[in-house]
C-alpha cells in the first residue's frame, strides 16, 4: 500500500487538521508516514501546502515529487489549480468550490472551477454549504476529508474514530457535526 | 518501545528529554520553534523540572546553555539558522572553553527561504568553530542523535552542532522512542573549571591548541559513527556523497536501489577513510547536500573544478533553493514525468496581516503622517509587521536582521535622512533593539522609533515576549526622555489621535519612542 497525497489551501483553513487525522489513522494501521507541513510566515493568509505520504514500506523523501501524487485535497479552488501539477495522470482532485478572495487579482471563479472540472478525475464541491447543512460551516475540512476517504485505502470507520478522538474535548455535539460533515463528503465522492 | 508521530523538531526534543536533558534554551524562529514548544508542553519535562523558558535572543540562550554545561548538566540551545549569527560569539568560543555537561547547539536551516532572509548553511559554523556536526537524515535519526550528541559532547568536551533543515524540522514521521530514560546529571560545577573557562590569552592559547589536537579524534569518531555509512554498488562510473536529507532524495530517485557506491554522511568532520575509498574507486562524484555546497566545494578544490565532482556548483543540481526528489532524479538523468504548464489563472497569494491585526492600524497612521514627507525613510525589522512592505501598505524601506531597524535608522539619520523612522516589534526590540536604542539615546539621534507592542512573538505563533508590561519603563530606563515616550492604541477609532501624536514626535528634532500597544489578534482569540 502506498498513497501520496497533497493538501492545499490558504493559511488558517485547517489543512493540517485533515493531514493529522489521516496520519493518526495510518499509525493505527501500522503504516509508515511522512507528513511535510508549512509553518511560519506562510501561514499568514498565504498559500499553504502539505505533503502526506503513507506506505506499508519505508518512505524515503519527505516531499512528493511533482507529477506523482495520487490525490490532491484543496480547500480552496485556486490553490487546487496551483497544485494540480502534483498529480500523476490518474490522480484525483478533490476541491472545495468556495474561494478565499484575499488578493486583488483573483481570477473569475467560474473559470477556475471549469478548469478544475476539466481534469479527468475531479470532484468540485461546496464543502462549506455541506458542512453548514451538517451543523457548522467550520467543519468544511471534514467534508473534504470525507471526500478523499474512498481514495485512502483505509476503513471509513477508522477515520471516523480518529475524528471523534480529535474533537472529543470539544464535546459530543462537535464530534457529531464533524462526523456528519465527513459522511456528506464521503457520499459526494461516490462515482468519481 | 513506543511509536510516536513526531515532527523532526519534536523528535529532537523527545530524544533530548530521554537522554537526561536538564535545560533547553531558545529564541523562537522558523523552523526551530517546535523543539522548545514540545518541551514546554511535555509532562515529563515539567515533572523533572527541565528548564524550558524562552530566552531574549540566541546569544543569551547560547550562553545560558553553556552555563548549564559548565555546571555539569546536559543542555540544548535551539535557534533558526540566522539565530546562529547572533549566537556565534558564544558558540565559537564555547569550542575554545570546551564543555562539561553535554551541550547540543541546534540550528535549523531554511533553504528556499520559506520564512527567512537567507539560506545560510549552519554546517559552515561547525567547520569554523572546529566542532563536530550532526546532520540527521530522518526523524528517527534526529531522535537517536540527541543521546549520541550528548555522549559525543561529553566524551570530547566539545559543543556539538546539530543541523536540521525545514523538511526535517517540519515533517512528521513515525519515531520509535526508547523506554529507557537516562537520569539527569547531578550538579557538578567544579572549581577547576576556571582553568578552561577563563579565556585569558594564556589559557585560550592552551585551549585552542587542545581544540586543534581534538580534530583527528573527531575524524576518527566520524569514521566510526553509526550515522555515516558506505554502501557499495556495481556502477562505479559515479560515486555518490549524500548528506543529511539529501540521502532521502537519492533513495527516492532510485526507489531504494541506487546502483552506485554511496557514502551517506550525517556526522562531520568528513569521515576520511570512507571518503578516500569513494574517491579512489569511482570516476565521478555526485554530491547531494541540502543547503550550500560545502562538501562539493571542498572536493572541487581551490581552482573550483577538479574535473570529476558534480553537484550544485556544476549545475547538475540547482545552485539555490532546497533539494527535491525531482531535481535529484534529473541530476542522474533518470526519467521524470512531464509537467503541464502552470495555469494562467493561478495568481500569487503572498502572506498578509490578519484581519483585525493591530499592525494594520499602526501602518495606516504612519502612512498618513508620512504621505507628504517624501524624504522620509522607514527602517523595518523582522516579524509579522515586515508584511508592511507589501501592498496595501508599502510602508517600509528595509528589513535586514533582528534589531536593524533602530540602528539603520540612526545611521541613515547620521547621513542626513529626515525623517528617519524605525519600526520594530516588542520581541525583536528585546532581542536586539535595546542596545541600538541606547546608542540613539547617547547621541540624542533625531529618529522616531515605533515599537509595535502586541505583547508576543507573533510570527512564530505567539511565544512570550520579555518586555510584556514594561516596555515604557525599559525605554525610560535606557534614557529616552519620558515626554517623548508616547503610548498609543492602534484602533481605527483612535486614528486621528494617533496621527496627531506621531506628527508631533516626527517634528521633534531628537529621539522619540512611540509605542503602539494592542494585543496580537491571534493570541487574543486563543484566550477566548
Amino acid at each position: 500500500m502506498k498513497k501520496d497525497i497533497v493538501l492545499a489551501g490558504v493559511g488558517g483553513q485547517g489543512i493540517l487538521t485533515i493531514a493529522s487525522i489521516i496520519g493518526q489513522a495510518a499509525v493505527k494501521q501500522g503504516l509508515n508516514i511522512k507528513q511535510s507541513e508549512v509553518h511560519g510566515m506562510a501561514q499568514r493568509g498565504g498559500s499553504v501546502l502539505a505533503h502526506l505520504r503513507l506506505s506499508s514500506n519505508a518512505i524515503h523523501s519527505d516531499l512528493i515529487a511533482p507529477g506523482t501524487a495520487d490525490a490532491l485535497i484543496a480547500v480552496e479552488p485556486m490553490e487546487a489549480l496551483r497544485q494540480a501539477e502534483s498529480l500523476h495522470s490518474k490522480g484525483v482532485i478533490l476541491a472545495n468550490s468556495r474561494p478565499v478572495e484575499n488578493i486583488g487579482d483573483y481570477p473569475e471563479l467560474e473559470t477556475v472551477l471549469a478548469a478544475l472540472r476539466a481534469y479527468p478525475r475531479s470532484l468540485v464541491i461546496d464543502a462549506e454549504a455541506m458542512a453548514a447543512a451538517a451543523g457548522s460551516a467550520r467543519s468544511m475540512n471534514m467534508v473534504m476529508l470525507g471526500a478523499v476517504s474512498p481514495f485512502l485505502g483505509m476503513p471509513a470507520e477508522l477515520l471516523e474514530a480518529m475524528i471523534a478522538e480529535a474533537f472529543a474535548r470539544k464535546g459530543p455535539e462537535v464530534v457529531e457535526t464533524n462526523r456528519k460533515a465527513f459522511a456528506a463528503g464521503q457520499a459526494a465522492a461516490k462515482g468519481i | 518501545m513506543t511509536q510516536l508521530l513526531l515532527l523532526g523538531d519534536e523528535a529532537l526534543a523527545q530524544g533530548a528529554l530521554d537522554a537526561g536533558l536538564s535545560g533547553c534554551y531558545a529564541y523562537p524562529g522558523t523552523p526551530s520553534t517546535e523543539i522548545m514548544e514540545y518541551i514546554q508542553a511535555s509532562r515529563e519535562a515539567a515533572e523533572r523540572g527541565v528548564h524550558r523558558e524562552w530566552s531574549c535572543n540566541e546569544k543569551v540562550a547560547m550562553e545560558e546553555s553553556l552555563g548549564m554545561s559548565f555546571a555539569g548538566k546536559r543542555a540544548m540551545v535551539c535557534m533558526k539558522h540566522v539565530g546562529l549569527n547572533v549566537a556565534a560569539d558564544g558558540f565559537v568560543n564555547s569550542a575554545v572553553t570546551g564543555t562539561h555537561g553535554g551541550l547540543l547547539v541546534v540550528s535549523a536551516d531554511d533553504p528556499s527561504m520559506h520564512s527567512s532572509q537567507n539560506e545560510q548553511d549552519s554546517r559552515f559554523y561547525a567547520q569554523f568553530a572546529m566542532t563536530p556536526c550532526l546532520e540527521p537524515s530522518n526523524q528517527q535519526e534526529v531522535y537517536a542523535m540527541a543521546a549520541h550528541g550528548f555522549a559525543l559532547s561529553e566524551q570530547m568536551e566539545t559543543p556539538v552542532l546539530v543541523r536540521l533543515c525545514t523538511r526535517l524540522s517540519h515533517s512528521r514521521a513515525n519515531v520509535t522512542v526508547s523506554a529507557d530514560k537516562q537520569p539527569m546529571k547531578e550538579l557538578d560545577a567544579l572549581n577547576e573549571m576556571r582553568s578552561r573557562f577563563v579565556l585569558l590569552p594564556a589559557i585560550a592559547k592552551r585551549n585552542y591548541a587542545r581544540l586543534c589536537e581534538k580534530q583527528d579524534e573527531f575524524v576518527r569518531l566520524s569514521e566510526e559513527s553509526p550515522f555515516n555509512s558506505y554502501s557499495d554498488g556495481p556502477d562505479r562510473s559515479i560515486g555518490v556523497i549524500a548528506t543529511g536529507i539529501g540521502y532521502n532524495y537519492l533513495q527516492e530517485a532510485f526507489a531504494g536501489a541506487c546502483p552506485h557506491p554511496v557514502l551517506k554522511i550525517s556526522q562531520y568532520p568528513l569521515p576520511k577513510r570512507q571518503l578516500a575509498r569513494l574517491l579512489s574507486e569511482c570516476q565521478q562524484i555526485m554530491v547531494i547536500e541540502e543547503g550550500m555546497p560545502l562538501v562539493e566545494q571542498m572536493l572541487r578544490g581551490p581552482l573550483g573544478d577538479d574535473g570529476r565532482t558534480r553537484g550544485r556548483l556544476s549545475g547538475d543540481l540547482p545552485r539555490t533553493g532546497e533539494l527535491n526528489p525531482r531535481a535529484v532524479a534529473q541530476a542522474f538523468g533518470l526519467p521524470t514525468p512531464a509537467l503541464p504548464a502552470a495555469s494562467p489563472l493561478v495568481k500569487m497569494r503572498p502572506p498578509r496581516l490578519c484581519d483585525g491585526c493591530p499592525h494594520a492600524n499602526s501602518y495606516d497612521a504612519l502612512n498618513e503622517v508620512l504621505k507628504n514627507r517624501p524624504t522620509s525613510r522607514i527602517f523595518g525589522d523582522i516579524g509579522c509587521y515586515t508584511l508592511g512592505a507589501l501592498p496595501p501598505y508599502n510602508a517600509i524601506h528595509s528589513c535586514v536582521d533582528m534589531g536593524a531597524s533602530i540602528s539603520m535608522a540612526k545611521g541613515a539619520a547620521d547621513a542626513g535622512v529626515q525623517p528617519a523612522v524605525a519600526v520594530i516589534g516588542d520581541s525583536t526590540f528585546t532581542h536586539s533593539g535595546m542596545t541600538a536604542l541606547l546608542d540613539a539615546v547617547w547621541e540624542n539621534s533625531p529618529i522616531t522609533v515605533i515599537i509595535l507592542d502586541n505583547g508576543t512573538t507573533g510570527m512564530t505563533g505567539g511565544q512570550t515576549s520579555q518586555a510584556a508590561g514594561r516596555m515604557e519603563n525599559i525605554c525610560a530606563g535606557l534614557g529616552v526622555a519620558p515626554e517623548h515616550i508616547r503610548i498609543l492604541t492602534p484602533l481605527p477609532k483612535h486614528h486621528a489621535d494617533n496621527v496627531k501624536a506621531l506628527t508631533e514626535e516626527l517634528d521633534y528634532a531628537g529621539l522619540s519612542v512611540v509605542i503602539f500597544r494592542r494585543e496580537c489578534i491571534q493570541t487574543l482569540r486563543r484566550k477566548k
